[in-house]
């Protein structure tokens, strides 16, 4: 018998709070566990510099960590379900792509410049824009082409076509941009998520918390989807109308993440397999939730192996992410018989 | 006494499909209506129109003409969630419900009924376990989907159609691609359900035979040449089951109730045996052999050759040149050669 759904709650809660404890303690300047909560609880450090790196550095890369984590996933949890596709995810759909696209037009045509993650406001919102613009365009063209074309292996095809047509498009404002953009866009394209300072944190929470409290408002016509356009339709769900909300919703968490932390690969493949092979079940009342933790466990985890290094430097996130993410992959495409889940 | 009022009722009711401008009219001035506690079957070759009229009948797309009325009220006044409290489906589609347990699955057809985020109390939780047990696969409850065998998992799809409380029921194929025992009880429960639960029940099937065995009524539907509506037994006496396929070599056995190829006979015996199943039999045998077979008190047919079918082990033969007894069909019909009559 499998453990109830509150199990995995309270256990990955815990690890998620574990975690993110870690992830105030490591880092590459060495500070001892007693003054980091010190400082924490806002007395005075005992090196000036100390409050800084933990307060402007730790404390909202944790967080990203912890909410790109929990989005990414969920965004893959979401296409997954959507495209009826085990191999769906917003980074092989080329939907990160399109925001990557954005953000490059933003970039490098803009002359703009991400260096240190001290963005101007403007320059901070026209990313997200263009961010969103280019995600949630991919994303509409996919859920076009899906209608027309009902094999999603195919499907997926198209999505890797969409991402080499914008990397090539992104070569292409490479040559024509400044060194500097340049520069601050290879920087952003190898991932991390140390983008966003402490003034920014309550703007990015916000954003991303709309965006899952929406995730979670379609559970119920998540779960009829399940059985297939037809069926969902016949229990009464507005597919048109649920199909543009998915849209919305993955376009803006994907956009969000992307535009503040780089295309991350994989996070938003794998942990999706991850929630079922723990649950057991596709029932998105349980799989969403745990989803959901689970990513933001496993984002904090990457980012701990990014740390590791200490003093020598960070590791880049998409350098780590892989190595987690490729071996769940490929147990679930050995395992596909015995594991169901797309049967 | 009254006549129940009709479930739904279909008046000059013209089908098919637009594109563009062009409409695409598959039937015309059909006329029909379906009764509580019946089950119906829809008859009529590949391409006859079976899909489109019963797409047309869940509502998953408009008729182009004509009245279609859900209990004396036009279905398009029926928002989508009354709909789906009205009419349930089971269709052919794929689904990717295998990692669902056969209860969440089932309770999936609670959805018309549930709240926003699709939470069952205890009376939805009671309907599952009766719908699960009124099918017969209370046992399987805690499986996953991807466990159950196909006639297993149409039980499953039609106890989902049972939760959602719908005075019609609609089944595309229910028993394409399933094997003979699982074929029986399918169609023995849904003729049962309609009777007992008091539902209209359609079905769209290829299984003739069952289908005249258990259907209340018959809808018969030929390309291009509308639908005839009748009890079963109406339909196959008046000879309309003759002109379902219109194909010169299909001929309809009303005795049987079976469709078989039109005997092209080169030769002529009578034949006498001592019961109806032998006479069957018999005449199986020889019209695979290309016999055509007369009544043995068939006037002027004294020439032709007399075949006497005493039990399976005792065959007489009686032609001009003698008396022959064969004691299996095997070797009577190793003659078969012999004692031919060119006509």
């Amino acid at each position: 018998m499998k453990p109830t759904a509150s199990f995995y709650y309270i256990t990955l809660s815990l690890w998620v709070c574990l975690l993110f404890a870690a992830n105030l303690l490591a880092g590459a300047v060495d500070i001892p566990a007693t003054e980091v909560i010190r400082i924490l609880c806002g007395e005075a450090p005992a090196k000036a510099g100390w409050g800084f790196i933990v307060w402007e550095s730790r404390v909202p890369q944790a967080v990203t960590a912890l909410l790109c984590g929990a989005s990414l996933s969920v965004c893959g949890l979401l296409l997954q379900t959507v495209f009826s596709n085990p191999l769906a995810d917003a980074s092989i759909l080329g939907i990160s792509s399109g925001a990557s696209l954005g953000v490059a037009l933003v970039l490098l045509a803009g002359g703009g410049s991400m260096a240190g993650g001290a963005l101007a406001w403007s320059g901070f919102l026209s990313v997200i824009a263009g961010a969103f613009i280019g995600s949630v365009m991919v994303m509409g063209l996919i859920l076009f082409l899906s209608t027309l074309i009902r094999n999603s292996v195919m499907l997926l095809i198209i999505g890797i076509m969409i991402g080499y047509v914008t990397s090539s498009a992104i070569s292409l404002l490479n040559f024509f941009a400044t060194a500097e953009g340049v520069h601050s866009f290879v920087i952003w394209g190898l991932g991390n998520f140390s983008g966003i300072s402490l003034r920014q944190l309550p703007l990015f929470t916000a954003v991303i918390v709309i965006g899952l409290a929406a995730a979670v408002l379609l559970i119920k016509p998540l779960n009829a989807l399940l059985l297939g356009p037809r069926y969902a339709e016949n229990l009464g769900i507005n597919l048109q109308r649920t199909r543009h909300l998915l849209l919305l919703t993955t376009g803006w968490l994907t956009a969000v993440t992307t535009a503040f932390c780089g295309p991350i690969a994989f996070i938003g493949l794998a942990v999706p397999h991850i929630a079922r092979l723990l649950t057991g079940t596709s029932n998105h009342n349980t799989l969403l939730p745990v989803t959901l933790l689970a990513g933001s466990a496993t984002a904090l985890m990457c980012n701990l192996i990014c740390l590791l290094p200490g003093e020598w430097g960070v590791i880049p996130l998409n350098a780590v992410t892989p190595l987690l993410g490729a071996p769940v992959i490929l147990y679930v495409i050995i395992r596909q018989r015995k594991l169901h889940y797309f049967n | 006494m009254n006549t129940p009022t009709a479930i739904i009722e279909g008046k000059q009711l013209s089908i098919g499909y637009t594109t563009g401008r062009h409409r695409h009219i598959v039937h015309e001035e059909l006329c029909f209506r379906l009764l509580p506690g019946e089950l119906t079957c829809l008859l009529g070759a590949n391409g006859s129109g079976k899909s489109t009229l019963l797409r047309t009948l869940a509502a998953a797309q408009s008729p182009l003409s004509g009245q279609l009325e859900l209990l004396g009220k036009p279905i398009s006044a029926y928002s989508e969630r009354e709909r789906s409290r009205h009419i349930g489906v089971v269709l052919t589609d794929k689904t990717q419900t295998g990692g669902l347990s056969v209860y969440d699955l089932v309770a999936l057809g609670r959805q018309p009924h549930t709240g926003f985020f699709g939470r069952l109390r205890a009376a939805d939780h009671q309907k599952v376990e009766q719908a699960l047990a009124a099918v017969g696969i209370a046992d399987k409850a805690w499986c996953y989907t991807a466990e159950l065998s196909d006639g297993e998992r149409q039980k499953a799809m039609i106890a989902k159609a049972l939760v959602q409380e719908c005075p019609l029921i609609l089944l595309d194929e229910p028993t394409a691609f399933l094997d003979v025992v699982s074929r029986i009880e399918i169609m023995h429960l849904l003729h049962r359900l309609a009777a007992e639960e008091h539902r209209a029940i359609l079905l769209s099937t290829h299984d003739i035979d069952l289908a005249l065995v258990l259907a209340d009524r018959l809808w018969l539907l030929r390309k291009e040449k509308g639908m005839q509506c009748g009890v079963t037994e109406d339909l196959i006496l008046s000879g309309a089951l003759d002109q379902l396929f219109p194909h010169p070599d299909i001929l309809f056995d009303r005795m049987h109730g079976v469709y078989s190829p039109a005997v092209k006979g080169r030769r002529s015996i009578r034949l006498r045996a001592a019961d109806e199943t032998l006479l069957h039999w018999t005449q199986n045998a020889l019209n695979r052999h290309h016999f055509l077979c007369l009544p043995y008190d068939k006037e002027g047919s004294d020439h032709l050759p007399l075949l006497e079918v005493w039990s399976p082990c005792r065959l007489e033969l009686h032609t001009v040149n003698g008396f022959r007894s064969f004691t299996s069909f095997e070797s009577l019909l190793e003659h078969a050669g012999h004692f031919a009559t060119d006509v």
